[in-house]
């Protein structure tokens, strides 16, 4: 049981207008699958099934790259860069008006509390389209060589986790480019995607310039290999990262890849407590740790472990677990049965291993796919917890003396996407954050995001930056 | 034999060898290859480094990557411009070598050798300017400070190309380490000698150790094994001349993830804008609140 009780203030889901079947959107209209296929999106914290999307098949996507490569040519392309930027600005209002509209439906399809929907994933996802509006007519001015050009047709494969906002990071700054779109979302969370693609009609975009293919891993596979690809950008796992690096081998097509992670969040002892442990937990239980930058890492100095861990526990009892919906509610659903297989599955090594694990005191509801926000502690290096991306709310604690071993032990991974730092000694700060491989390094805070600014990852975390200037330089040619 | 003229003196000859880690070994695997001059005369043994020779570079590489990544970027582009420096001191020595590898005049090979040396002037001069260019204060909406910088990638395993002995190796080279980056470079396979000399430079010119690896021998035969090293972070393929061998090179690479520059038709005398600079960089973003 929680410390503290609350009523329960649930958002209404009325307002999210939920059709029985969608179909793939291409060329600006819907339009049903070849092969008549069809799978089901459910809530996972509810397992109801909430609507039936069309399966794209191999027909599908050629059809769909065929009028985005149309729509290059004729019409987005040749665009001025004036109005790519109006049709961008159309589509950031569009969905300013209809955010509550869009945070309700993520919530439902994705698990994740109606809190950060509504207050993290909606502004980012309307800020990322401001952005990019307004490079669309500075191209010139990017820094991407003297006569930027747009790369073609992208493919874009994205994941679940943020599904409308990995939308927005993908598809914004690939259209002020001036290049056109096939975006196939996560099979799990379709619904904001086609929701968007209404969004897309209701700005009058010009059919082909964005086109969205539902289905799941053969879908994204037929998409990247697809002949009429110039451009390859996908986020998701290592593995399914390695797997189109080499599928891509020895053709044009570019690419960027933003992979898995594995971050040190470390604490020195001279860091002010309060604000790391909110920190440390906004490190791994936002978004129920299905967070590819999430802080699943904690080192802490050793003088001050024993408190740190003490009021990391203490705070973790008050996190609210459940009903996304729910206003109130702090860590929401796993998104699939076989997400929670897999933090199940390594919570279990963890033990094994011998690291000791600590949930705080919840019930969790009977429907649906849960997991209590975890800690482990007593875990070493060679963990597989302490190695291996869980992408759940689970947290492996080590300890460390001295900042170098701070350093060596951050560092010892294939990984390289963020990191977090805490103390209070400014130099340090500087020092830390030259000496960590990692592509985003968060001192005093964590898990910070920002249409302006670059993110992406060092060594298996993959290739590319998405935001900012960086971000826009990813889709044109030099 | 009674020497025909006493005034016509014997010349000495140099055994060619590898350049790994600051010194100058033969191959490990004792094996040589002919090299001839573009009218088939007999020119020297050069070391054929073998897939040891390739691990063994990439060592010395990974331990000089630190120290090269953290000097001052001032200090880096002195470090170049020692190189140029070097060079022009060997002009002749240069171009009589590039004429024999590409079947030029000295006359001819005298311009490249000239790009060459001035190639290396012009990546001296971005080494501190680089950052400026293209890392970034980001205006994030709220209260934090938030800067990206540019970083080096590490380990660039490089494929020199097959035609340009000289040029097209520094082309490929200079941009790789002036951003803090080492470097693992095939040199091209018929005509490696402007790239021992190379070697040679490096080791005078102020460069640390290991910052520049340079194998002599076939990248066909060596590259399979940089493009599947776990310890090299990029690689360009710039010397791979089959289409065939390069996408299984990049199909390689991709188990560790490596930055890959796929071969591209190359004008060596163009301007070499800012694309092979920001090939072997990663670009990190650092934020902190703002507060009292």
């Amino acid at each position: 049981m929680s410390r503290f009780e609350y009523a329960p203030a649930p958002e209404s889901r009325a307002i999210a207008d939920i059709k029985s079947s969608y179909g793939l959107f291409v060329n600006g209209a819907f339009v049903e699958a070849t092969a008549g296929k069809s799978f089901k999106t459910v809530s996972p914290a509810s397992e109801e099934v909430l609507a039936e999307v069309a399966e794209a098949g191999p027909a599908d996507i050629d059809k769909a790259v065929r009028a985005a490569r149309k729509a290059f040519d004729k019409v987005w392309g040749p665009m001025a860069g004036r109005d790519r930027a109006k049709y961008l600005f159309r589509i950031a209002r569009l969905i300013q008006e209809r955010s509550r509209e869009l945070a309700v439906l993520e919530s439902l399809d994705n698990g994740k509390p109606i809190r950060e929907s509504r207050d993290v994933d909606l502004p980012l996802v309307a800020a990322h389209f401001f952005y990019y509006a307004g490079w669309a007519d500075k191209l010139e001015y990017a820094g991407a060589g003297q006569n930027p050009r747009p790369i073609g047709v992208a493919g874009q494969v994205i994941p679940w986790n943020f599904p409308l906002l990995m939308l927005a990071w993908k598809i914004a700054p690939a259209l002020a480019a001036g290049n056109t779109v096939v975006l196939k979302p996560a099979e799990t969370t379709p619904l904001t995607a086609l929701a968007f693609a209404e969004i897309c009609q209701q700005a009058d975009l010009p059919p082909g310039v964005v086109n969205i293919v539902t289905g799941a891993g053969r879908t994204g596979q037929a998409l990247v290999e697809h002949e009429g690809v110039d451009k390859v950008a996908f986020t998701g796992s290592t593995a399914v990262g390695r797997a189109i690096a080499k599928s891509v081998a020895g053709t044009q097509k570019k690419v960027t890849l933003e992979l898995g992670g594995k971050a040190a969040n470390i604490v020195f002892e001279d860091a002010p407590i309060d604000q790391t442990v909110e920190g440390i937990v906004n490190g791994i239980f936002f978004n129920q740790g299905h967070v590819c930058c999430a802080g699943s890492r904690l080192l802490v100095q050793e003088s001050v472990y024993d408190e740190v861990l003490a009021r990391l526990k203490r705070r973790m009892g008050t996190l609210r677990v459940g009903d996304p919906l729910d206003k109130n509610t702090d860590v929401g659903a796993i998104n699939s049965p076989q997400q929670l297989a897999k933090i199940r599955e390594l919570s279990q090594v963890g033990e094994d291993e011998g690291a000791e694990r600590w949930s705080p005191e919840c019930e969790l509801p009977q429907q649906g796919y849960w997991f209590p926000p975890t800690v482990f502690t007593g875990v070493s290096q060679a963990h597989r917890i302490a190695r291996e991306e869980i992408f759940g709310p689970v947290l492996s604690v080590l300890t460390f003396r001295t900042p170098q071993e701070a350093v060596e032990k951050a560092n010892n991974t294939p990984f390289g996407l963020s990191a977090g730092v805490w103390t209070d000694k400014g130099s340090r700060i500087l020092w830390m954050a030259n000496q960590l491989r990692a592509g985003v390094v968060w001192a005093n805070t964590f898990n910070r995001f920002d249409p302006a600014s670059p993110f992406g990852g060092y060594k298996e975390s993959g290739y590319g930056r998405e935001g900012g200037r960086h971000g826009l330089e990813a889709y044109l040619a030099q | 034999m009674p020497s025909k003229d006493s005034s016509t003196r014997l010349d000495v000859r140099k055994t060619y060898k590898l350049y790994v880690g600051g010194a100058f070994p033969r191959s490990e695997s004792g094996r040589t290859y002919l090299v001839h001059d573009s009218r088939g005369r007999f020119v020297a043994n050069a070391s054929q480094a073998s897939r040891k020779d390739a691990r063994d570079a990439v060592v010395a590489a990974r331990k000089a990557f630190g120290g090269w990544s953290a000097r001052t970027a001032y200090n880096r582009g002195q470090v170049l411009y020692r190189i140029a420096e070097v060079m022009e001191g060997r002009h002749d020595q240069f171009s009589a070598e590039v004429a024999a590898a590409e079947g030029l005049s000295v006359a001819k090979a005298r311009p490249l050798v000239d790009a060459a040396i001035d190639r290396w002037v012009w990546y001296a001069g971005w080494a501190d300017k680089l950052a400026q260019v293209v890392g970034s204060s980001n205006p994030v909406a709220g209260p934090y400070f938030d800067f990206s910088v540019p970083e080096a990638t590490g380990v660039v395993a490089l494929l020199a190309p097959q035609d340009s002995s000289l040029l097209g190796l520094t082309s490929v080279l200079a941009p790789a380490i002036v951003s803090g980056n080492t470097a693992v470079v095939v040199s091209s396979f018929a005509r490696p000698v402007p790239a021992i000399t190379l070697g040679e430079v490096m080791a005078t010119s102020d460069v640390p150790g290991g910052v520049v690896n340079i194998l002599t021998g076939s990248a066909s035969e060596i590259g399979p094994w940089l493009a599947s090293h776990q310890d090299v972070n990029a690689i360009d393929l710039c010397g791979i001349e089959s289409a065939d061998e390069a996408r299984e090179l990049e199909a390689a690479a991709a188990e560790n993830l490596k930055r890959v520059r796929r071969p591209v038709a190359e004008d060596w005398f163009a301007s070499p804008g800012l694309s092979r600079l920001t090939q072997y960089l990663e670009t990190k973003t650092v934020w902190h609140p703002i507060g009292l």
